[in-house]
């Protein structure tokens, strides 16, 4: 009996110390949806793993960091079928995660976010750009890591109004995400002094993308298409449905540059990006995925860097303490930006510079010099505090 | 009193034959894959060597014989004889090496393996390969306790100072810093060591013993926005007094009381200040300016600079020879 008891005492013993030393587990969920649209340009098209990519390096990262913290980081990946229920979904992998990062349009996200209310599970929306959300949809419970349309938009004005290109030919996509970006374009033009000389629609007729002898074709339709504008410097595509756009540059009717959706092209990464030590993370990509980095993949990074930053400062595997934290004065990302990250405080959109790249190269970097703000010049892109209409709940 | 007399001449003779700053400073230019040769007599460049791709950690051998210098896109360390200028050997130190620190007796050298989440330990004797110690991700900022018995790295993604025993390679302790540690440097009396955030925008002073923050140097410079104050390199005068702190895009040089941590003062430099070394008289500090592709002079008992000179492109690490 006695000797029974000393045995219960020691192998309890052993299980408090293997407690103590087992690591805390932060669990992330991974939720995008599925069905890539084919893209004009074969390089450009995504793979598969797009976005969910960026996320896996940050928890390789944040578990190289977690070892000398004792935490560790986990990843689930859900990916959405056409007509699939996203609260359910969503729901489901909230019970076996702390956090989700999300790939999903507008309306589902909202959706997810709804259903993740009550339960407190935060989201850190890495995809949609829609200002919707950070204003008048905003939710109490969604980080915003993917920059916004306006955010892009003021970029490249503010560049082609320090370039002195202020007269726009504006040329705007026939569906709703397209006029989405128009809009966001006319009011960076207002902002920064630049002029839409005109605006012409491209309507999307249908058709297939790819065919044998399609560049014959478009060689003859994009001349005629911007021929008889008045006098403009540079052509401003608002095309995110990627149906004309990647088509302009070189085929205009007068010899001008192209920006927008194609040409000299705002986002929040590039494979080309590699200021500010950002090859060694566009190495560790490579090595990781043998392929190179995609913006949606920089968005998921940070998303999941971010939840890997605040569990190392707050010392702590609870969600709730982590969240507190990153809502905070105190948080702040290194992203290989050239400066730290912040999240606005009125609507937790996170604060980015944006890349201006042509395809192969960052052309540019805004803010640009001169863009002045009394709290911070990264709140030159996008909706400012005073303009927002986000009341957080 | 004769003997003094005549030692006192002696001296002053001495004195008089060797020129007050004759030193030589050496130059990384990141992207003219050179190094510049300064005479810190003439405040001139007198030579600029070819070297590998994206120079960037530079300094002296213990022994002042020759310049190593970290060709990071050649995944090398070069080495220069002082005497010829001329490269005469590489040391492997594992893919894109950035910085690195020697030991006292310039037999043993660690490297900051950006790629590989690594420290390299290299035999400079043998010029072999002698170990690897995992740390954080993307290590950078390398120094030595002064008693040599720790080994300080920090690690950029990681944000932490990893304090490992230079005796049994095997990290001890951890700290947490603010965002891309980039620089570390103790105080001569090991009393403290300082740790610069340049995206964080602080300096951190850790006690070497508890292992802990203790305090944190802010920068505050009216008229410029906070993200562009990023420290980066550290120079600390011998008795611990003063220190300089280079703040990279803010263009500018802060000088921080060594015993109240407080900035006293704010040189304007280049743009883009980097990393920095004394001359061995600590007579004049000076500094590389990255996008001004230049170097400042700084009077380091008035603090004022008083020269700049031009070098190569994006100068990013300088060391001076200790005679």
């Amino acid at each position: 009996m006695f000797r029974w008891l000393v045995g219960t005492i020691a192998l309890s013993m052993v299980a408090t110390q293997a407690l103590a030393a087992d690591p805390a587990e932060i669990h992330v969920g991974y939720l995008g949806h599925s069905g890539v649209k084919s893209k004009l340009s074969l390089v450009e098209q995504p793979a598969d793993n797009d976005g969910v990519a960026g996320a896996r390096l940050a928890i390789e990262d944040n578990n190289t960091t977690g070892k000398f913290l004792n935490q560790h980081f986990t990843l689930e990946e859900v990916r959405l079928k056409d007509g699939e229920d996203v609260a359910k979904a969503a729901t489901e992998l909230a019970g076996r995660n702390d956090y989700i990062i999300a790939d999903l349009p507008a309306d589902a996200l909202l959706r997810a976010a709804d259903a993740l209310r009550d339960r407190g599970t935060v989201l850190l929306n890495a995809g949609a750009i829609d200002d919707r959300l950070r204003e008048q949809d905003c939710r109490a419970n969604v980080l915003h890591v993917a920059p916004t349309r306006t955010m892009l938009a003021d970029a490249l004005a503010q560049y082609l109004v320090w370039k002195q290109w202020k007269r726009w030919l504006l040329v705007v996509g026939s569906h709703d995400r397209d006029k989405l970006y128009a809009d966001a374009l006319r009011r960076a033009a207002t902002r920064f002094g630049a002029k839409i000389v005109q605006e012409r629609t491209f309507e999307d007729t249908g058709g297939a993308r790819r065919t044998d002898s399609g560049v014959t074709l478009i060689q003859r339709q994009i001349p005629v298409f911007t021929q008889q504008a008045p006098a403009y410097d540079v052509l401003v595509a608002a095309d995110e449905s990627d149906v004309f756009a990647a088509y302009l540059p070189y085929r205009t009717w007068d010899p001008r540059p192209v920006a927008g959706s194609a040409g000299l092209v705002p986002t929040s990464w590039d494979a080309a990006q590699d200021q500010w030590g950002a090859v060694q993370m566009q190495n560790r990509f490579m090595k990781l995925n043998s392929r190179r980095m995609t913006a949606l993949d920089m968005q998921a990074w940070t998303a999941a860097r971010m939840i890997g930053e605040a569990t190392s400062r707050t010392n702590s595997g609870d969600p709730k303490k982590v969240f507190a934290f990153l809502k905070g004065a105190d948080f702040s990302v290194a992203a290989f930006k050239g400066t730290r990250l912040t999240l606005r405080d009125w609507n937790l959109q996170l604060r980015q510079p944006i890349l201006l790249v042509d395809g192969r190269m960052v052309v540019s970097v805004s803010p640009q010099e001169g863009f002045l703000h009394q709290v911070s010049e990264l709140d030159t892109l996008g909706v400012d505090r005073p303009e927002t209409k986000c009341k957080l709940q | 009193m004769w003997r003094r007399c005549l030692l006192t001449g002696v001296s002053a003779w001495l004195a008089a034959i060797t020129p007050a700053s004759a030193f030589i400073a050496y130059v990384s230019n990141e992207k003219s894959n050179t190094v510049s040769v300064i005479d810190t007599d003439s405040w001139t460049v007198t030579r600029t060597i070819k070297v590998g791709q994206r120079p960037r950690g530079i300094e002296f051998t213990r022994d002042g014989k020759f310049v190593m210098v970290a060709v990071g896109d050649d995944d090398t360390i070069q080495v220069i004889d002082a005497k010829t200028q001329q490269i005469v050997d590489t040391l492997p130190s594992g893919p894109d090496p950035e910085l690195f620190a020697q030991d006292a007796a310039g037999k043993i050298m660690y490297v900051a393996n950006e790629n590989d989440n690594t420290v390299t330990v290299i035999d400079l004797e043998k010029r072999a390969r002698i170990g690897d110690i995992q740390v954080g991700v993307e290590p950078e900022g390398m120094t030595i306790s002064p008693d040599g018995k720790m080994l300080i790295n920090t690690s950029e993604t990681t944000n932490m100072a990893h304090f490992i025993d230079t005796a049994t390679r095997q990290i001890v302790a951890n700290v947490l810093v603010d965002a891309r540690p980039r620089f570390a440097e103790f105080k001569r009396d090991g009393s403290e060591l300082w740790v610069s955030s340049e995206i964080g925008g602080t300096v951190s002073i850790i006690d070497p013993v508890k292992r802990e923050v203790t305090g944190k140097i802010t920068f505050d410079i009216p008229g410029l926005r906070r993200e562009a104050i990023q420290p980066v390199g550290i120079g600390m005068t011998k008795d611990g007094k003063t220190a300089f702190i280079a703040l990279g895009p803010a263009n500018r040089i802060a000088v921080v009381d060594g015993a109240s941590h407080k900035v006293t003062k704010y040189l304007l430099v280049g743009q883009r200040v980097w990393h920095m070394d004394f001359t061995p008289d600590e007579k004049y500090l000076l500094v590389t300016n990255g996008v001004s592709n230049d170097v400042s002079v700084i009077d380091v008992a008035a603090q004022k600079v008083i020269k700049t000179i031009q070098v190569g492109e994006l100068p990013w690490g300088i060391t001076i020879a200790k005679p």
